[in-house]
């Protein structure tokens, strides 16, 4: 019996598990943290822009999901509740980094690194940090969550709390950025 | 072209590493403790499902309630609720996409909750967050925001903290999850829990660090047929351009929306023609002249000068210092400025003159008792003995000075705060409506509020120019010594003696002569045409000695330049006044002290006064600031060509500031080439 439940468990949903859990199933709560985790950190990547910053965003986000899956009601998918409360905690990175008046790691940081640094070896890492650190917050926020393949436009309008016609239009403002940033390249 | 986003997704699903097994083993393991923590915490919390569920739905609706008020929106709405109809009009549209804050609804909420019991966050974060002071790593020690959250259960007053709970929806803290405290009522822990979780999603913020700066889309273009009148109140705030010049110097473009174009041009002492003594406070002087960076407009320059008074017989001053004394002002460029910054300050005191020092957020309370400045070296000692640091004290900060400040005024004393911090509004009241109503209140009781900004990365830009505002004050930014001496010694008496209160400006166009016109910066000023003749409403203030531009940039009927074409079933609109006029300039204030206002008014002729280099270097001021907004309509002005207009337009300069910022536009021109 006990087989057939947690074989079960691999084919219950998110949102059954996130229930399940947030009623104080430790072992739904387990199953649950181990399949999204992988997803989570590669968020938590295109978010913030370095492995170590990364690491630590995960590292937060694990250590209060517990408290943060109380409030899961199963209005939302669990994908999305769970995108959001990394977008909300990688905010809340960036507001305690910046109070610290230390550059963070990331793509923040990459315009004071470049001038430090001209090594050609990363070009490929350098045009994605070019790329990703002409783009404001927003914007880069929306590439996250949208690049990762996983959500829709709808989706992504849900995590952040927008209306799905302001992700259109961050899209495009990003393309329009990316194009402006590529004829700059193609000039010099 | 292909699309750039998939070029960007194939470098980033190169770059993006694989998760470190050990990390995720550990990650998960913290998790499950934490988890299990808050189970055994929890366990007698919930006799049913059913009553907890229902609980957290009302409680979250309160959160997300709150949610909406961040301060920011909040404080905004104090100056600018006019501002609103300015962002939905906006040709770009661009604001549309901007996070929706609705200004008018927020105060609502906040007067019907008085005594709402207020969310009692960290309270039960406490000892986690002494936890993570251990176990954390080192760069996750806790933030002053983290500090700033201890205080809330600390306050006195039942009010709802608007900014705390905001922030609180995304508290997060690196290690393990202390067990709540079991004195706690463990039923009320685990509802508070609620709260913390965001079942909604957070307010959207736009800001990428603690800085926030208030400002409007740039004013539209308006069509003289249509919309003759414009109305705005007068700023002689110089806090942006002291932004501008932190940024420039440090190597990077401003943000667009640290340019608040008035506050760069009225940065500058400019030599107006002043009024003859006695018969008003102020002069204006309207100029027009043709517009640099477009060749068929024109500008109208209206410039108030204010008289200045004689010194030798003004009242004697009662100033209290209120500091923010919390950890972060330890920088250098903070705190120890401040101090030096004011010493030179008390140079310009007279023994007559009163000096009291409250601190908040620090070391406690009331730190020198009002002191004639004559006792310099008792005031300088306690400057000396200011020390950043410390959590928690002196939460009754604001209240605190004010009641100092009213202890010391006697008939005919000119009473301020002012307010030296570098963002930390921590100050006793944190719902925004409350602090506004506080310093009006207090302001119409006679006690001014001024606010002195020091240090970037925490600056709170917005809530010093509502703090200001509301306070008949002035906000300045001290990032130099240098800045100290203009602001605090050359140009102290106009920042300490208002000469008229509430100036409003409204300029109303004449559509024979004038097809377009647009103003140029004062976005967060902009008044309503009925709120010109309200006295009830607050507007800017003029001190002794200042001098306040304002610049319309006109289109005349028939120009090349006309950017709207006649509308199709609207007949011309007879127009009866006689075509040199290009419109009437009509001016309102009050002499400080009254409450009715006076008004003063005259047309505005093509032929005025002659060319000014003043006029000439405002202009230069202007371009300038457009340029850093990135303005559509100096789109084909060139750095260049605003170089050497502020250059031939500079003038005799006696301290420098001009020749200042011809180095900084050039400083901006070489950073916008990058």
């Amino acid at each position: 019996m006990r087989v057939i439940h947690n074989v079960m468990r691999m084919e219950t949903s998110d949102e059954t598990l996130a229930k399940a859990a947030a009623d104080g199933d430790r072992n739904a709560f387990g199953v649950l943290l181990d399949r999204r985790y992988d997803g989570l950190f590669r968020l938590a990547y295109r978010l913030t822009g370095s492995k170590a910053e990364a690491e630590d965003l995960t590292q937060d986000i694990c250590a209060a999901l517990p408290t943060k899956l109380a409030s899961f009601r199963g209005q939302a998918l669990f994908s999305t509740w769970l995108y959001r409360v990394a977008v909300n905690a990688a905010h809340d990175r960036r507001r305690r980094a910046a109070s610290r008046a230390k550059a963070a790691d990331g793509w923040g940081s990459w315009e004071i690194n470049r001038r430090a640094d001209n090594d050609d070896a990363e070009e490929k890492a350098d045009w994605l940090n070019s790329a990703m650190s002409a783009l404001n917050d927003d914007l880069r926020d929306t590439l996250a969550l949208l690049l990762g393949d996983e959500l829709t436009h709808a989706d992504a309008a849900n995590v952040l709390g927008v209306s799905e016609g302001t992700i259109s239009w961050r899209v495009s403002e990003a393309k329009k950025h990316l194009r402006t940033l590529a004829l700059q390249e193609n000039g010099q | 072209m292909t699309d750039p986003l998939d070029q960007l997704k194939k470098a980033l699903d190169t770059t993006t590493p694989a998760p470190d097994k050990d990390m995720k083993a550990a990650n998960i393991r913290l998790a499950q403790k934490n988890f299990d923590q808050i189970q055994g915490s929890a366990q007698h919390a919930r006799p049913t499902s059913e009553n907890r569920s229902n609980l957290a739905r009302l409680l979250t609706g309160v959160s997300g309630m709150i949610d909406a008020l961040t301060s920011r929106g909040g404080i905004v709405a104090t100056t600018a609720i006019v501002a609103v109809g300015l962002i939905i009009v906006t040709p770009q549209g661009r604001s549309l996409f901007t996070p929706p804050v609705n200004f008018t609804d927020q105060e609502e909420p906040i007067g019907s909750l008085p005594s709402q019991p207020k969310p009692d966050l960290s309270q039960e974060n406490l000892p986690e967050r002494e936890d993570v002071g251990k176990l954390a790593k080192s760069s996750d020690a806790p933030s002053r925001r983290d500090l700033r959250k201890q205080e809330a259960p600390m306050m006195e007053e039942p009010m709802i903290m608007a900014e705390e709970v905001a922030e609180s929806d995304d508290v997060f803290v690196s290690g393990a999850i202390a067990p709540a405290p079991m004195s706690l009522d463990s039923n009320l822990s685990r509802n508070r829990q609620h709260i913390v979780a965001p079942s909604e999603p957070a307010s959207i913020r736009s800001e990428t660090n603690t800085e926030t700066f208030a400002n409007a889309p740039s004013n539209p273009l308006k069509i003289t047929v249509e919309d003759p009148v414009s109305t705005f109140s007068i700023d002689v705030d110089t806090a942006a351009y002291a932004v501008v010049r932190s940024s420039l110097n440090a190597g990077t473009l401003p943000p667009a929306q640290a340019v608040r174009v008035e506050e760069m041009i009225n940065y500058f002492p400019y030599d107006y023609v002043a009024p003859d003594a006695g018969v008003t406070p102020f002069r204006p002087t309207v100029t027009i002249l043709d517009t640099p960076w477009n060749a068929d407009t024109q500008l109208v320059h209206i410039a108030l000068q204010g008289q200045m008074p004689a010194l030798d017989t003004r009242p004697p001053l009662n100033i209290v210092f209120l500091i923010d004394t919390s950890g972060s002002m330890q920088d250098a460029n903070k705190l120890p400025l401040l101090k030096q910054s004011f010493r030179l300050m008390l140079g310009q005191l007279r023994p007559e003159d009163k000096v009291a020092i409250v601190t908040y957020a620090g070391s406690a309370g009331q730190v020198l008792e009002p002191t004639p400045a004559s006792e310099r070296s008792t005031i300088l000692a306690a400057l000396e003995h200011l020390e950043a640091g410390g959590s928690t004290a002196g939460q009754q900060g604001l209240q605190q000075a004010y009641s100092v400040a009213e202890n010391m005024a006697d008939d005919g004393d000119v009473t301020r705060v002012i307010l030296a911090t570098d963002g930390d509004f921590n100050v006793g009241i944190s719902a925004p409506g409350a602090l506004k109503e506080f310093i009006a209140q207090k302001r119409d009781s006679g006690t001014y509020l001024s606010v002195l900004g020091f240090g970037r990365g925490n600056l709170d830009d917005t809530t010093m120019q509502a703090l200001a505002q509301n306070g008949n004050g002035q906000a300045a930014y001290i990032d130099t010594l240098n800045e100290a001496q203009k602001v605090l010694v050359d140009q102290l008496s106009g920042a300490l003696f208002p000469i008229a209160n509430d100036v409003k400006i409204q300029v109303e166009f004449n559509p024979a002569t004038i097809a377009e016109y647009r103003l140029i910066g004062y976005e967060t000023r902009t008044l309503n045409r009925e709120d010109f003749n309200n006295d009830k409403v607050d507007a800017g203030e003029i001190g002794a000695g200042h001098s306040v531009t304002a610049i319309y940039e006109i289109t005349p009927v028939g120009s090349d330049a006309v950017l709207n074409d006649p509308l199709r079933y609207q007949t011309e609109k007879s127009v009866a006044t006689s075509a040199d006029e290009l419109g009437f300039l009509r001016l309102r204030y009050k002499s400080p002290g009254a409450s009715i206002s006076q008004l003063i008014q005259t047309p505005i002729f093509t032929d005025m006064a002659p060319i000014s280099t003043d006029a000439q270097f405002s202009v230069a001021m202007a371009g300038f600031g457009q340029l850093l907004r990135g303005s559509n309509y100096v789109a084909d002005w060139s750095w260049g060509e605003a170089i050497a207009l502020a250059t031939q337009a500079r003038g005799a300069d006696d301290f420098g500031y001009r020749a200042e910022a011809i180095n900084l536009m050039r400083l901006a021109q070489s950073l916008s080439v990058e």
